[in-house]
């Protein structure tokens, strides 16, 4: 039994003629968090579709916990699905459910937890993400857009997960509200001692989280090390991408 | 060169046959994984029962007031046409015939399908461009049984009710008209009605309507489960799924027909 909790090797998607994941390996280790960083559109969301059998790939192989996820039955899938979370980034809260329903979800649904344990529950956690009480009755769309990642990330650290998934957390958000975000997903990823995986173009943000930062670019993985490592690097296509300069090697498909 | 041309013209005119025939085997798929995850459990009973209220309750008041002019109308039509002779009877059991066999069936899922297939499509292709059903994925629940399931039992039990309430509103219709506009006597009238009556009118009727329901909610929920590019998909979306359900019902309500009336 290794350390890592999800291989991903040859990964392969392309949509159409458009290839966007051409051959990617990537190893995630046990309870630290990994960050994607990577321009828009590289195929950072498609990477996470991908391992969460959202996306079918067209070749390449994924292991979690040394077991094969590609091609898997439904069924054989939503048992995966139980022991990951993710947060999305739109939020994608249940408009038609209240706020604490959004939370409870998979303890009602699938830990079949009865309804009044579900709601102590799901305000516990939400006490955790730093929401009072009393916007538990709420509808989603009646809070504000750092409140709703909020409860994003409340719903998905309820079913406490061995996998957390993080959707670009802290786009369209304020500095600082960003950096809120930062710190409710450091507090719950290591209080779940859960392995992380982030994808972002926020390098304030991967700065932060991030035990070890990997760049996508071109269906690859380019480079991959620690924070300090990416700093003291002099990788090309990493140096342009997190001083962020529009001259350099990657060049920007209009 | 020629051949390069002619190559060019069969790519072009192929391309709609393709994507038709790939349209035929998406909406296949698509049944085929909703009939089973139908009969599947985990059963959502709550969704279903709030499905049933919504589709068949709150449908209530279009659907009698279709009826309701549906029946009148032929009433008074019918008079028109054949009134001469037995008017009473005729114009009944025209009323009773036609209300039962067709227009009660056919205009109220019309009116449904406006309704109800519209705000299916609109409400799952909103969860679809706004990732919720990706979410519902990643929180082990299978978006069939929670989303398409309900719909479509909803759909096939509660538009045969709807119909069967829409029959008797229909029918008092023609009577208000036949009474108290073109004079008959109310007991003749409804002598003629019952002498009429037939079990297998109110069968196709009824029969009609679960068919109606399954293409309402089918059509509902696969044009919003495909819809895809924001706010305009979910539009062109609601848009297909009453436009397509419409059309099927009409097709549909001939094949039917033929079935139990052609000998």
């Amino acid at each position: 039994m290794s350390d890592t909790k999800i291989k991903i090797s040859g990964l392969k998607k392309a949509f159409g003629k458009k290839v966007v994941l051409d051959g990617l390996d990537l190893d995630i280790r046990k309870g630290e968090s990994l960050v994607v960083i990577g321009g828009s559109g590289t195929g950072k969301s498609v990477l996470i579709k991908c391992i969460q059998g959202l996306l079918q790939p067209d070749a390449g192989s994924i292991l979690i916990d040394d077991q094969e996820v590609v091609g898997l039955k439904e069924s054989e899938k939503e048992e995966m699905h139980s022991k990951m979370g993710m947060l999305f980034q739109g939020g994608a809260l249940f408009d038609s459910l209240s706020v604490w329903e959004n939370v409870a979800f998979g303890l009602l649904e699938n830990q079949k937890m009865n309804k009044k344990q579900a709601k102590n529950e799901a305000i516990r956690v939400l006490r955790q993400v730093g929401l009072a009480p009393d916007v538990a009755d709420l509808s989603p769309s009646e809070l504000s857009g750092g409140m709703q990642k909020r409860v994003g990330l409340a719903r998905a650290i309820a079913t406490r997960p061995e996998i957390i998934f993080f959707d670009e957390p802290t786009t369209g958000l304020d500095p600082i509200m960003a950096d809120v975000i930062n710190d409710l997903i450091i507090e719950s990823v290591k209080g779940l001692g859960a392995t992380a995986l982030t994808i972002t173009h926020d390098m304030a943000s991967a700065r932060k989280i991030a035990d070890r930062i990997a760049m996508l670019y071109k269906g690859k993985i380019i480079w991959q090390g620690t924070v300090k490592e990416m700093d003291k690097t002099t990788d090309p296509y990493v140096c342009q991408f997190i001083n962020g300069c529009s001259q350099g090697p990657i060049k920007v498909e209009v | 060169m020629l051949l390069h041309a002619i190559e060019k013209f069969l790519r072009r005119q192929g391309k709609p046959l393709v994507k038709f025939v790939t349209r035929i085997g998406e909406l296949s798929i698509f049944i085929a994984q909703s009939l089973y995850h139908s009969v599947t459990p985990p059963f959502y009973g709550r969704l279903l029962f709030k499905q049933m209220i919504d589709i068949g309750f709150y449908s209530l008041p279009v659907v009698g007031l279709t009826t309701i002019f549906a029946g009148m109308v032929i009433a008074l039509q019918s008079y028109s046409g054949f009134a001469s002779f037995g008017a009473e009877s005729t114009v009944a059991s025209v009323v009773l015939i036609s209300v039962t066999r067709e227009l009660a069936p056919v205009l109220s899922a019309l009116m449904v399908a406006g309704r109800i297939g519209a705000a299916m499509a609109a409400e799952i292709g909103t969860m679809r461009v706004t990732e919720q059903i990706d979410a519902l994925v990643t929180l082990s629940t299978n978006p069939f049984k929670y989303l398409v399931a309900p719909r479509l039992i909803a759909g096939v039990l509660v538009l045969p009710i709807l119909v069967l309430i829409g029959d008797v509103i229909g029918i008092f219709g023609g009577y208000v008209v036949g009474v108290y506009k073109l004079g008959f006597n109310p007991a003749n009238y409804v002598n003629a009605t019952l002498q009429e009556l037939q079990a297998l009118d109110i069968t196709t009727g009824v029969v009609k309507a679960a068919v109606f329901g399954f293409i309402i909610s089918l059509m509902g929920c696969y044009n919003g489960y495909k819809s895809k590019g924001g706010a305009q998909g979910v539009g062109t979306a609601t848009t297909n799924a009453v436009v397509s359900a419409s059309i099927l019902i009409l097709i549909f309500n001939y094949i039917i027909t033929e079935v139990f009336f052609s000998k």
